[in-house]
């Protein structure tokens, strides 16, 4: 292990991985990544892997706007050997009350005046995209045929080569116990392998983040949540698009499974990730009301992951004022992996002082205090 | 089972070859987590009832171990393959 670094990075999720690679891509020569299990074994190999722009901000639209046209770039950006199956199904999205179309209308205006071509359309027409849908209590649908779904250990592992290419050490099975602070500026990370000196960390430690930040002082208003996952045997191709709404999404994966989740309101804060045979009854009714068709599909597996919620349901990005050299990519709630790579393109420009491809301040955690939340509508 | 023979299958959901696991192996995934989630393997019908034994073996081998040092991953419900209709009404009856 390297005892020297020019950035520590703690978390090996699609978070960390691809800010490591970006780094090493601008020129940074000395980059660690720890991780305390193995690569992606957190939140990022947890998720579902859907990737949409269709966001109700702005500044949520463009970020995600940017992962997107890097994402589907990847495999050839990172002259990757295997694949990150990549499928372009598109997001379709049920509206059931008028509120959520008068919402959801809005946000198509503003998504159309980015360059994200979402549109809104009838129950039957989203039946010509999804025939097993039943448009019960459907009164109308968003969908954006760019959006989609990737292979998130595929996506993380092509970064993870990528970056190893380029010279970054990446440490597994080795866990941050403490991190030095001299005079306000980050000077050591102290692993159960290890020290290394360093006068620069990101934190984008996903539901762990809370306590790396603790390490330095730095209390990160996060919530980490429990949400689970089921998935099915593998058919022939059904439904091409997610399938999604406020509290149900699925997907059928390229390899032929469904994939769906939704999220519990009632989920207490916490890290426990066991499964709930709750969960298991709760979205088998879900799902057979929405599609049918899956009745007389089996389920495989179920499990659980993180959300790592903030107050507004937005990331946290850029440095924490409090102590020189400690920055953050923490808070997803839910989006790491879709918002993965322009997270670490970006996190690497802000750690180097590079010129911005898109402006973060409105991410950096100061906002909480300054009263500035981000509060984004189209969340599930 | 001959044990030299690499074209044996060693996932039959995922059709996995004694080869593939072998070469990934090799390339560094030496966890059986590891193993999985870059191959699938132990991710079909039958969750790993077929695999998980040889995977172990193959992995003890590789790095020295006592099989019974290879760390299992995690085994996940439902213990059998279960069409969502049985569950649904399983919810609706409560």
């Amino acid at each position: 292990m390297k005892t020297n670094a020019d950035v520590v990075i703690i978390g090996g999720g699609i978070s960390g991985l691809s800010t490591a690679y970006n780094l090493a891509r601008l020129g940074c020569r000395e980059v660690v990544v720890l991780e305390k299990s193995s690569l992606y074994s957190g939140s990022t190999g947890r998720c579902a892997a859907g990737f949409r722009q269709t966001f109700g901000l702005e500044i949520n639209c463009l970020l995600a706007k940017k992962s997107y046209e890097i994402m589907v770039k990847l495999n050839e950006l990172l002259d990757y050997h295997r694949d990150i199956e990549l499928k372009q199904g598109g997001y379709l999205w049920l509206l059931r009350t008028d509120k959520e179309v008068e919402l959801f209308s809005k946000n198509i205006q503003l998504q159309n005046s980015l360059g994200i071509e979402s549109r809104l359309i009838t129950a039957e027409e989203a039946q010509e995209i999804v025939p097993c849908l039943n448009p019960e209590g459907i009164k109308a649908c968003t969908f954006h045929q760019k959006d989609g779904h990737v292979n998130p250990f595929q996506v993380s592992q092509a970064y993870a080569e990528a970056a190893k290419r380029l010279g970054v050490e990446i440490d597994t099975f080795t866990e941050v116990i403490g991190i030095q602070v001299q005079a306000d500026r980050i000077s050591e990370v102290i692993t159960n392998k290890g020290k290394i000196a360093t006068n620069k960390v990101l934190n984008a430690a996903g539901p762990f983040a809370k306590d790396i930040g603790r390490m330095v002082g730095v209390e990160l208003p996060l919530k980490p949540q429990r949400h689970q996952i089921l998935v099915t045997e593998p058919v022939e191709p059904l439904v091409d698009p997610m399938v999604i709404c406020t509290d149900f999404y699925c997907i059928q994966e390229p390899h032929g499974d469904f994939l769906m989740g939704y999220g519990d309101p009632s989920e207490p804060e916490g890290t426990a990730l066991l499964s709930s045979s709750k969960f298991l009854e709760e979205m088998a009714k879900r799902a057979c009301q929405i599609l049918p068709v899956l009745a007389n599909i089996r389920a495989v597996r179920q499990w659980a992951g993180s959300y790592t919620m903030t107050p507004d349901a937005a990331p946290i990005l850029g440095p924490a004022p409090q102590v020189e050299g400690f920055y953050l990519a923490v808070g997803f709630s839910g989006h790491g992996m879709m918002l993965g790579c322009s997270t670490g393109l970006l996190m690497a420009e802000c750690i180097l002082g590079e010129e911005m491809t898109l402006p973060i301040d409105k991410f950096n955690i100061g906002r909480y205090e300054r009263g500035e939340l981000l509060k984004e509508p189209a969340v599930a | 089972m001959n044990t030299d023979d690499e074209n044996t299958i060693v996932c039959r959901c995922e059709d996995i070859t004694l080869k593939d696991v072998r070469d990934l192996i090799a390339q560094g995934f030496k966890t059986m987590d590891e193993l999985k989630r870059i191959s699938r393997c132990g991710m079909g019908s039958c969750q790993g009832r077929t695999c998980r034994q040889i995977v172990m073996r193959e992995l003890a081998r590789a790095t020295g171990k006592d099989i019974s040092e290879v760390e299992v991953s995690t085994y996940r419900p439902p213990v059998e393959n279960t069409k969502l209709g049985i569950l649904a009404q399983a919810a609706q009856e409560g």
